[in-house]
């Protein structure tokens, strides 16, 4: 599998609020990127529970809890803090900072494809079509 | 049954009576009280005049308690004689008690020193809860404040005026602070922690006169200096109040002479607390009161045995931010006496140890008090500290030592305040079942007094109690320990204006979606617009101002005020429906119209287009005014619904409320527009309207209550305005009025808004008003976004092939 990564300037840093969260769409995700003051932070936008956008959620430390149910979600890890299933977690993307413009490392391979890092069990729990829902979002 | 009559409701008095109780129930017990409150911690009132603590948080002894003992208890009625040989007391109501035995539990009284004119309107004394709530309605904000009096009483009300606003300045007659409890460098640090809080302290000043025409206008000092004052606080100090000892032909010195057994020189009277003197000595602290109470019951109830041998005082002043504490011999001059000292005036610490024959006799503490529960313990037990002389000052840096309960033995004390030794607490918890920290209040009364022992005594609780409950407090989550009643009093006397600074100060520093919504209410209601929005606080809704859906698209909700609306609005918003795709128009249960499932990209054109006025169909706030059409059109009507209903609407549009908040307006008790079950309804009538409030027709269904009836529209307008701001102030975050108006009762909201007194009643109305000034039609961020990204979906700065 052609496995690779590439950083994009996603938004100036002033774009996004202090403790608050934006979406921002490449090709055809949507990510969630969180302002903690002294770091951003990014998730898969869409809850995997039923399509919450994750970037409306109130940040709570290093949390997001969803504005539809309230699954929070670890933004350092993805993982489901309060979600019924340890397998509920979204995908994380590592940041950085560049000139008071936020930077996002995003893998550059085809979506179906690249489904990875920490989530394996979600993966194997999905079907297809959840899938392909929880990756294009709406 | 004999007769045992108490004079004083007071901590002493109670806590005696507790302990004959425990004794035996051979006596019926009257207890008379001048306050007309039931028994309430009286060492707790600065944090009541500091906002920390509500009265009702204060008060130890429940009407309740008295019921359930049989207490006959005798509010607001003082004793003004006593006649030992007829065994009778005389109340100033005319009233004739007689007793066999007698208790006296008078207390103390505040010492006025003789100041000319210093009976003049302005000045108070800071000894009762009715002092206390006299200074809570006299201090404002930018009133200048001086406090009479450095000790642990006048600096503790210099704070809590100071938290109220006021531009305080204690002046003190001696040349240190707290002079009973501290030496003059330790009065020093102290006075730097005062003056680093904005408090003005004056020492070696002796105030002659109060100044002022009728009303305090400044005080005078001996010399002639003076300074202005728009408040005078006299705290110089107490007595005992010997009174009725005298009229009781008792043996008095300072204050009633009683022996080790409590005894008085009258073999039937018998007194406790501040009014007694016992080997030479008078209290006014809470901790030799109790251990009194104990010795006394013994006695009283023929058990005559234990004895009273004196205490160990210990003193802490209650300020946040300023510790200090002081226990045993201040003097360090006695002959043998070691001192031991540490102090660093960058960090404000200072420490000093008196020791004799390696054993402690005085502890000093300022700025750093974290080990006085160690201290205190090697005063009582007068443990040997040979072996520990290098780690005296510094007994371990770990930290937590003074809180790791499985060290401390089973004779140490948890409870300064009230004696309660671990292993009391640990009996409680074995043999009465005990497992929460309300239960081992009501059983020992353990970490009642000051407080300072409420950690200990729940680590006790988890560590020992197999059932241990975290206490049911209603607190809005974990992640802020307090009440809201609390809470909105911390807010509103340290002036807290961020949702932020408020986690940062009182909470866990992050917050969660419970209480940062709470918050962010709370301070609107409390500053209306002039605090900092934090809008990350805020759900979703309120940040952009529509209902999120379940596909996360939003529902657009213009407002119609009563469900008035012309045939010009409804073509716009048709217009908009179509040119955004919205894939519903619903008619609301609310007389309202929906746009559902617009785009939030979308949101601030489509407001645009409607050209109206935000519902607030999205938010816990004023909704809308539902109407009927009244005399206008209806044959039935006799009020003017429509009309009405729609200013109604226009005087509490745009107001945030503690959850969403409904009404409506019926032009006759057919009650087409279902007004009474709203959350306030007016409901016409011949001649007249009813005001009802509390209604609901959702998760629950309930007949709102009558709040009033008045004559014309302008009363039931302001009516219904008394009755929103009082429940914009007090109801809990999330709380609908049906359940705020039954858990309060009607009678007391009757009581508190339309039948309030009409200074009350005009200061709800004002904060309405001062409300409403700043509020405004949430929708124009169509024009003006609170921020660049408000309603976009960020697009990368570079293009992404992907």
């Amino acid at each position: 599998m052609n496995r690779h990564k590439t950083w994009i300037r996603i938004a100036h840093c002033r774009d996004i609020p202090l403790r608050d969260g934006r979406a921002v769409r490449i090709g055809n995700r949507e990510i969630a990127i969180f302002n903690l003051g002294d770091r951003f932070l990014a998730i898969q936008n869409r809850c995997p529970h039923r399509n919450g956008p994750l970037a409306d959620g109130i940040v709570s430390g290093a949390t997001v809890v969803c504005p539809l149910h309230a699954w929070k979600f670890n933004l350092e890890t993805g993982a489901g803090e309060n979600a019924p299933s340890r397998a509920s977690c979204v995908q994380t993307f590592a940041t950085c900072i560049e000139d008071g413009v936020v930077l996002l490392e995003f893998p550059v391979v085809p979506a179906e494809e690249e489904f990875s890092s920490g989530c394996l069990e979600v993966k194997s729990e999905l079907n297809s079509s959840q899938s392909a829902e929880l990756i294009e979002g709406v | 049954m004999q007769k045992l009559v108490v004079v004083g409701n007071g901590m002493a008095g109670v806590a005696c009576v507790e302990q004959i109780l425990r004794h035996s129930p051979k006596f019926h017990i009257t207890i008379f009280g001048d306050e007309t409150h039931v028994n309430y911690n009286r060492i707790l009132l600065s944090s009541v005049l500091a906002g920390e603590k509500s009265v009702d948080d204060i008060v130890l002894n429940g009407v309740d308690w008295y019921e359930k003992n049989g207490i006959e208890l005798r509010l607001g009625v003082r004793i003004v004689d006593v006649d030992p040989v007829a065994k009778q007391v005389t109340g100033d109501d005319g009233s004739i008690t007689s007793y066999d035995k007698l208790l006296l539990a008078t207390g103390s009284i505040p010492i006025i020193p003789s100041i000319e004119d210093v009976k003049k309107d302005g000045v108070f004394v800071f000894r009762n809860l009715d002092d206390t709530r006299a200074l809570l309605e006299r201090a404002r904000p930018g009133l200048k404040a001086v406090v009479i009096g450095g000790g642990l009483l006048g600096l503790e009300a210099a704070r809590g005026l100071q938290v109220q606003g006021c531009d305080v300045t204690v002046v003190h007659l001696m040349e240190t602070l707290m002079e009973r409890q501290l030496d003059p460098t330790g009065g020093s640090y102290l006075a730097t922690k005062m003056n680093q809080m904005g408090i003005t302290v004056l020492l070696g000043l002796s105030t002659t006169k109060v100044l002022g025409n009728g009303h305090v206008q400044g005080v005078e000092f001996r010399g002639g200096g003076n300074i202005p004052a728009d408040l005078v606080v006299v705290a110089a100090g107490i007595r005992p109040n010997v009174t009725l000892g005298e009229k009781a032909g008792l043996e008095i010195k300072r204050g009633i002479v009683v022996n080790d057994y409590m005894e008085t020189s009258n073999p039937d009277i018998f007194a406790v607390g501040e009014c007694v003197q016992h080997r030479g000595v008078c209290y006014g602290l809470v901790a030799p009161l109790l251990e009194q109470g104990k010795v006394l019951a013994a006695t009283i109830t023929g058990n005559k045995g234990p004895k009273y041998e004196g205490s160990v005082v210990a003193s802490k002043l209650k300020i946040m931010g300023v510790d200090v504490f002081s226990a045993g011999e201040i003097n360090d001059k006695i002959d043998g006496s070691e001192v031991i000292r540490y102090e660093d005036p960058s960090l404000g610490v200072y420490k000093k140890l008196t020791l004799k024959n390696n054993k402690l006799t005085g502890v000093i503490l300022v700025g750093e008090t974290a080990d006085s529960h160690n201290y205190m313990e090697w005063l009582r037990s007068q443990t040997d500290l040979h072996s520990m002389r290098r780690q005296l000052l510094f007994p371990d840096s770990s930290g937590d030592r003074g809180l790791d309960v499985a060290q401390m033995s089973d004779s140490e004390t948890v409870c300064g305040c009230m004696g309660v030794t671990k292993g009391a607490i640990i009996q409680a918890i074995h043999k009465k079942g005990v497992c929460t920290l309300a239960q081992l209040k009501e059983h020992t009364r353990a970490s009642t007094g000051c407080g300072s022992c409420t950690g200990l005594c729940e680590s006790l609780l988890k560590a020992v109690a197999p059932d241990f409950q975290e206490e049911a407090k209603k607190t809005i989550c974990k992640c802020l320990p307090f009440s809201e009643d609390n809470l909105r009093e911390i807010l509103r006397s340290q002036q807290l204006k961020s949702v932020q600074e408020v986690l940062d100060i009182y909470g866990n520093g992050l917050g969660c979606e419970v209480c940062k919504p709470a918050l962010s209410y709370m301070l609107d209601m409390l500053w209306c617009g002039d605090h900092e929005e934090d809008r990350s606080a805020r759900f979703i809704n309120d940040r952009v101002h529509a209902n999120i859906q379940n596909d996360g698209t939003f529902s657009v909700v213009p407002r119609i005020r009563g469900g008035v609306t012309s045939p010009d609005e409804l073509r716009r918003i048709a217009d908009a429906a179509e040119k955004y795709d919205v894939r519903m128009i619903k008619i609301t249960g609310s007389q309202r119209i929906d746009l559902l499932g617009v785009k939030k990209s979308d949101l601030p054109k489509v407001w645009a287009d409607l050209g109206m006025p935000s519902g607030q169909a999205y938010t816990k706030g004023v909704r809308m005014v539902k109407t009927c059409v009244g005399t206008d059109f209806c044959r039935f009507g006799v009020q003017d619904s429509t009309s009405t209903g729609i200013e109604l609407e226009r005087r509490f549009e745009n107001l945030f409320t503690p959850h969403k908040l409904k009404m409506g307006v019926v032009g006759c008790p057919r009650n087409c527009a279902e007004a009474t079950v709203k959350d306030i309804g007016l409901v016409g009538q011949d001649g007249s309207w009813q005001v009802v409030v509390g209604g609901a027709a959702g998760k629950s269904v309930r007949k709102a209550d009558l709040l009033i009836t008045v004559e014309t529209t302008e009363q039931a307008l302001d009516a219904a305005s008394v009755f929103l701001q009082y429940y914009r102030e007090n109801a809990n975050y999330l709380e609908r009025t049906y359940d705020f108006v039954e858990r309060l009762g009607i009678e007391k909201v009757r009581k508190e808004t339309v039948y309030a007194p009409e200074n009350a009643k005009q200061a709800l109305r004002e904060r309405l008003r001062k409300s409403k000034l700043h509020s405004r039609d949430a929708w124009l961020e169509r024009d003006k976004p609170k921020n660049s990204t408000q309603f976009v979906q960020i697009t990368p700065l570079e293009e992404v092939l992907v």
